[in-house]
């Protein structure tokens, strides 16, 4: 670029444009201003500066004339553009070329009224236009109360009148905005400006409609499985089995095993519903365990006594008395009888009455165990005194009974009623005068329960269990031989025979021997009835015990008031030993662990022990008062 | 009385008893001779003890069963006997 002030007016290259030539012109025109003030300064040197590039011209160059036509080209346009002609497959130059020039460009905001823009533009301020009035026409309004039409209304009078004013005025302002809408054209729908049609149907009324049970009653259940849980399970199960099984069979009760006696559980009271009923094995668990804390000591002496002194003392030994039984309800009866279960070996029996001939009361059996001193485990009244007792070997329950009055009565034990089971009665053969003693069998051939009884009125009866009664039968009678006393008529009386004592062989079933008061023994023979086999002149009293000897069978003993113990063998008519004991004995018992001990009890209260061996620990016996009967000990079967 | 009745009447007036109770399945104290809280107590721990003893016999062997439980201690003695819905507890002083 040239500078304006540098430029002089020359020839100038075509290359310029107008507008530059516009602009040199007027530059020109300046710089002439200028150049015509400073040419006081050029005219001095008139030697013109020549650029170095300037273009070297000719003269008559220098003087052609050149004409500038003012056009409206673009300078910058180009002049000729070619375009690929597809059709033709060759450049084409295109014809006209554009020769528009922008000089500058603004984006303004104005809009012509008609577009659609404009219009909605003018709507819009229409309608604020419209606000504005309506709420200065309710301003009025409300300030009056009278229904006042303003003037602006036009349109649907009625409905302004029948309206109260504040209405009215509401309404005139949903009219005054209706009444501007009316002329305007119906708004045209596009994207911008869009308006959304719906319809409803008319839903139901929803209605809620609810049931409400009760909740099913809840309990919280826990258990911890353990090994015996699933063992008493498995158990109910098989008993629930074996239950249905019998059900299954023949409708006959099952016989009940009755070998074993419950000692320990109390049978029925299903009448009572009291819940302590229940408690009834408890109590008599704590009952015994309360007595044992008491009677500790005894219990240690009854188990581990053993007094060292008595190796040192060679005829009187120590007799360590342990325990005391006694009831209220037995006071003022002696004791008359006693027997250990065989199969319960801490239970026995005792059997109270009266020997007194002119007292004579009532009677009782009571059974003790000595786990419990303090009370008995049974106990059974009667109206006369008892005076013998025998605990059945087979059946540990069965307990027969032989009263003073003659009667005799079998007590069962499983079933604790405070009757005898059994009971003899005049017309059923009881004896005339007291029983002295009686004694279990061994079932008959017909299963039957048997037992003998023997009586001062001379007989010996067997009593027979058949079915539900006591049956007698009249073994021996007694008679007094070689002494019948002669009564005129020829009637022959015979003086009977008072049985107080017998005993039956361990080994012969049959044979039995038979004391008397009259001091004699006899053998007799279940099968005779009416002979003996054998007759011992044994005392000069009554007989008071007859005793086989466990080990030795053809040795028995005998004991009587006349202060003397013999010893007989059955075969041979003399005793082989006589004990003088200087009082009368009472009762006398075989040692059951040996042969040549036995016991005899005499009525100093003194217990006497005859031997040849002494050893052995101290009998217990229960301590009576006048012992007039030994415990026998019950010989174990082996 | 029924005979239980007598039973615990006669153990009750023991030579050194203090005090028997009946407590019941689940450890409540049906019958007492002891004041209300010795009893509530007395039940609530023994109930325990006696089922813990019961499980633990019969965990050893399934077919065994608890018969007894007797708790000695220096002052007295505290005896047990579980039954099948009951419980029997006594204490007794065992004089020495």
């Amino acid at each position: 670029m040239l500078p304006a002030s540098a430029k002089a007016p020359h020839k100038q290259p075509h290359k310029q444009s107008i507008s530059i030539g516009r602009g040199t012109r007027k530059r020109d025109e300046d710089s002439g201003t200028e150049v015509g003030e400073g040419t006081d300064e050029w005219a001095q040197s008139k030697a013109t500066v020549r650029p170095p590039d300037q273009l070297e011209l000719t003269d008559a160059e220098l003087k052609e004339e050149f004409t500038r036509i003012l056009t409206a080209n673009n300078p910058h346009a180009p002049q000729n553009i070619v375009r690929y002609s597809f059709k033709e497959g060759t450049y084409k130059p295109i014809g006209f070329v554009n020769q528009l020039a922008v000089h500058y460009t603004q984006v303004g905001n104005l809009i012509p009224k008609d577009s659609d823009e404009g219009r909605r533009q003018h709507y819009r301020d229409e309608l604020v236009a419209g606000s504005q009035e309506s709420v200065k026409v309710i301003s009025e309004t409300g300030d009056l109360e009278e229904d006042e039409e303003p003037k602006e209304l036009e349109t649907e009078p009625g409905s302004q009148t029948d309206v109260p004013a504040a209405g009215a005025g509401e309404k005139v302002t949903e009219e005054e905005l209706m009444t501007p809408k009316q002329p305007k054209e119906r708004k045209l729908t596009n994207q911008f400006n869009f308006s959304e049609r719906a319809s409803q149907t008319y839903n139901n009324p929803v209605r809620d409609r609810e049931c409400q049970t009760e909740p099913p009653p809840r309990t919280n259940f826990s258990a911890t499985a353990n090994q015996w849980e699933i063992y008493d399970a498995y158990v109910e199960e098989l008993e629930k089995q074996e239950k249905t099984k019998e059900k299954e069979k023949a409708k006959t009760p099952v016989a009940k095993k009755s070998g074993k006696m419950a000692i320990r559980k109390l049978t029925s009271m299903e009448s009572q519903t009291d819940d302590l009923i229940k408690l009834s094995q408890a109590t008599k668990i704590m009952e015994r365990m309360v007595n044992q804390n008491t009677y500790d000591d005894i219990a240690q002496d009854f188990k581990y006594y053993d007094d060292a002194a008595d190796e040192y003392r060679d005829q009187v030994g120590t007799l360590l008395p342990l325990w005391k039984f006694q009831n209220d309800k037995a006071k003022r009866l002696s004791v008359t009888a006693l027997c250990w279960n065989p199969k319960y070996r801490d239970l026995f029996a005792v059997g109270y009455g009266s020997y007194d001939f002119m007292k004579q009361s009532r009677g009782m059996l009571l059974l003790y165990s000595l786990k419990n001193p303090s009370f008995p485990e049974y106990m059974f009244g009667s109206n006369s005194g008892v005076m013998c007792l025998d605990i059945h070997v087979d059946h540990p329950y069965l307990v027969a009974v032989g009263h003073y009055d003659g009667n005799v009565a079998i007590y069962n034990l499983k079933k604790p009623h405070s009757q005898p089971s059994f009971c003899s009665s005049a017309k059923s053969g009881k004896h005339s005068d007291p029983v002295w003693q009686v004694k279990w069998q061994k079932d008959d051939m017909d299963q039957n329960l048997n037992f003998f009884s023997v009586s001062s009125d001379g007989r010996i009866v067997s009593w027979t269990l058949v079915k539900r009664k006591l049956v007698h039968v009249d073994v021996i009678k007694l008679k007094v031989e070689g002494s019948t006393t002669e009564v005129p008529e020829g009637l022959q009386l015979h003086p009977v025979g008072c049985g107080t004592a017998f005993d039956f062989h361990k080994e012969i079933d049959y044979m039995f021997l038979v004391g008397t008061e009259e001091g004699k023994i006899y053998k007799c023979s279940k099968s005779y009835s009416s002979q003996f086999l054998d007759t011992y002149d044994a005392h000069n009293t009554s007989v008071d015990t007859v005793s086989w000897n466990p080990y030795h069978t053809k040795v028995f003993m005998s004991c009587s008031s006349d202060w003397t113990v013999k010893i007989w063998d059955h075969t041979i008519k003399t005793p082989m030993f006589i004990y003088d004991l200087n009082s009368a004995v009472g009762d006398v018992a075989w040692a059951p662990y040996s042969s040549t001990v036995f016991a005899a009890v005499t009525t100093d209260g003194k217990e006497k022990k005859g031997q040849e061996v002494q050893k052995g620990p101290a009998v217990e016996i229960a301590k009576l008062d006048k012992l007039l009967n030994l415990v026998r000990e019950v010989k174990i079967k082996t | 009385m029924t005979p239980v009745e007598e039973t615990l009447k006669r153990i009750q007036s023991h030579k050194g008893v203090i005090g028997t109770m009946v407590v019941n399945a689940e450890g409540i104290p049906i019958r007492t001779t002891l004041d209300n809280s010795t009893t509530v107590q007395y039940a609530g721990l023994l109930h325990h003890l006696t089922m813990k003893a019961k499980s633990t016999v019969r965990d050893i062997d399934p077919q065994n069963d608890l018969t007894f439980l007797r708790i000695r201690s220096k002052k007295h003695e505290i005896m047990v006997a579980p039954d099948k819905e009951y419980l029997l507890i006594v204490i007794q002083n065992p004089c020495e």
